[in-house]
């Protein structure tokens, strides 16, 4: 049983080409089509970038239209909606960069607080809930909650604050509003989960010193725990920050209707509506790919940021 | 020993704080919760009854049509045949794929495994765009296919960096005798690695299983024929739809549209509730696997 079987070693450094090929194949055939897959699906569409450049037509082939250097691009920066897209796709990433940051970390902070063991894991299940809903199902059930009988103004009503019911969705001046409540209401548990986590890694025998010192629950939350995420707070912030230009397609695109779109036009929707719906296809591509470039620069100058201040990076 | 049970099983602490702090979450569990119950007992409700409101807590007249509306549509049905589908057959092929690329390339010796990874850490950066994106899956006649749904969700560089990070975090002293004792990768991969992976399976079968359950949108770029339109994207014609009569009623368009608005109301939230109970019964049995998943990503991320 002990005679151990002639194979190959598992880390065969010392043999030439072929050997090392014949014995790690297996491995090759399957990284192989994984690079393949990659080939395919994001190599081969990137020449399609040159249609930015030229007047492309559906009816010929990609490089068949007459290259126009950047027409597309000043178009796009003379654009007369693009102020008022870009104030709403700010607004929008601003609310979620800074309400919709902070409130997981209160929310962490305070499941923290909970002396209960059983009753804390219950509400970290629960506050899991709404992230596994579909923005086409949430956006189903908004579009009921805040219609003219639905559930908001009912309770409103109720409640005398409103006097005549409105469908929260056709004022234009609530939307932002109702696109951040229902992101929180959505995300608040599930972006909790690492904040919980680096809580959870915080080094305990500090607390034990900071009771002999006498400190009570407020300042060991505001002088140990805070301070102990501190790192993973400014690297989700910075890395967040970095696609302010992006935003939630799924939820917009679900929300947005005629009476609303003045306030829910955001970038990422403004292209798709030029490019797919309209069929600008050179003008939509110079679009996104005016905001790749300022996203790629903005990440990398995060990048730089946070291995000033925390000393890691998440670039490689 | 006995004073810390008695302690852990009180609902709150001596201080007012705690009293306020268990009270302040039993709110938040209240504002995520009965938004959701009150979608589903207007499901249970009689259609024309529910829309006269003024329920709240309990269906007024207990009906079960709208679900027998549901199960008697054949649109409705076929949505969900495809979606399960796609999902059963999507999230398989997802996390099979991207595991064994992410075990292949999880082994330090792998030759050429400097370019695999430049490889893919490019795509990360870089994309040719929806349009060039599109032409794409068009010359690739995946337009009006199935299959649109499965290939070109099969891979992610990102998850399967997490799923190498996890397996290379294996101890290396197992497959290393099983080795010894003659297998070979394959062997090593299904013997050995996966059985000690379920963690990160069980997170990466949960998240594959997820997107393809609630996308709509690929079928919104992609898809025409209605036969192969899964349910969340039926679901958005439907929710689209009702929005605009919204919009009519706001304007005072004649009370004919309102009416059939209102009567499918009911049938609407009936499969809302159907498309998302799989999902939110399954997902409790999972967290402490994506618990575990998201901080794994976060350390590679």
């Amino acid at each position: 049983m002990d005679t151990p079987r002639a194979t190959a070693p598992l880390n065969p450094r010392k043999k030439g080409f072929l050997p090392r090929l014949l014995e790690q194949w297996p491995l090759q055939v399957i990284a192989l089509a994984g690079a393949a897959w990659l080939i395919l699906f994001s190599y081969v569409p990137l020449p399609g970038i040159y249609i930015a450049f030229s007047d492309y037509k559906v009816t010929n082939g990609v490089f068949a239209g007459a290259f126009v250097g950047l027409k597309h691009f000043s178009e796009f920066l003379t654009d007369k909606n693009l102020p008022n897209v870009l104030i709403n796709t700010l607004a929008i990433s601003g609310l979620n960069l800074s309400i919709g940051f902070v409130v997981p970390i209160i929310f962490a902070l305070l499941l923290n607080e909970l002396k209960n063991l059983r009753y804390k894991r219950v509400v970290q299940t629960i506050s899991y809930l709404p992230h596994f809903l579909s923005w086409v199902v949430l956006g189903g059930f908004l579009i009921s909650w805040t219609s003219e009988y639905g559930l908001i103004n009912q309770i409103l009503f109720q409640l005398k604050l409103i006097k005549t019911p409105t469908y929260l969705l056709s004022d234009e001046n609530s939307f932002w509003a109702v696109a951040l409540i229902s992101q929180l209401w959505k995300e608040t548990g599930w972006n909790a989960i690492l904040f919980i986590a680096a809580i959870a890694g915080v080094n305990p025998e500090l607390y034990e010193s900071a009771t002999l010192d006498g400190a009570n629950r407020f300042q060991k939350a505001r002088y140990i725990t805070l301070p102990g995420i501190l790192p993973t707070i400014a690297i989700l912030f910075i890395l967040q920050s970095a696609y302010i230009l992006s935003s939630n397609f799924d939820q917009i695109y679900v929300l947005r209707n005629t009476l609303n779109a003045n306030r829910s036009t955001v970038l990422d929707i403004y292209t798709y509506r030029i490019g797919i719906q309209l069929g600008r296809f050179s003008y939509s591509t110079a679009v996104g790919l005016t905001k790749s470039v300022v996203s790629l620069i903005l990440l990398l100058i995060t990048n730089k940021v946070s291995e000033h201040a925390t000393g890691s990076t998440f670039l490689r | 020993m006995t004073v810390m049970r008695k302690k852990r099983f009180r609902l709150t602490g001596e201080t007012p704080f705690d009293f306020l702090n268990a009270f302040f979450m039993l709110l938040l569990m209240l504002l995520i919760l009965y938004p959701l119950w009150y979608v589903l007992i207007i499901s249970f409700n009689e259609g024309r009854d529910a829309a006269r409101g003024g329920i709240y807590f309990w269906p007024r007249m207990f009906s079960t049509a709208n679900y027998l509306a549901v199960f008697k549509n054949g649109k409705i049905l076929q949505g969900f045949f495809i979606s399960g589908s796609r999902a059963l057959i999507g999230t398989f092929c997802a996390v099979s794929f991207t595991g064994l690329v992410g075990y292949a390339l999880g082994h330090e010796h792998l030759m050429g495994r400097r370019f695999y990874m430049a490889l893919g850490i490019v795509t990360m950066f870089f994309s040719g765009g929806l349009i060039p994106y599109y032409m794409l899956i068009r010359n690739l006649g995946l337009r009006n296919n199935f299959l649109v749904y499965i290939i070109p969700a099969m891979f992610n560089f990102y998850n399967m960096l997490i799923m190498m990070t996890f397996f290379r975090s294996l101890p290396k002293e197992m497959s290393e005798s099983a080795q010894i004792d003659g297998a070979g990768y394959v062997g090593i991969f299904f013997r050995i690695v996966l059985p000690l992976s379920m963690p990160i399976i069980a997170t990466m079968a949960l998240f594959n299983g997820v997107y393809h359950w609630n996308d709509y949108f690929v079928a919104v770029l992609y898809i025409d024929s209605e036969k192969l339109l899964p349910i969340q994207t039926i679901l958005f014609k439907i929710v689209a739809e009702s929005s605009a009569a919204n919009m009519l009623t706001k304007i005072n368009m004649p009370d004919v549209v309102a009416q059939r608005q209102i009567t499918s109301e009911s049938v609407k939230m009936a499969t809302m509730v159907i498309t998302t109970a799989p999902i939110v019964v399954v997902y409790p049995f999972l967290q402490k696997y994506f618990v575990k998943g998201i901080m794994i990503g976060s350390i590679k991320g």
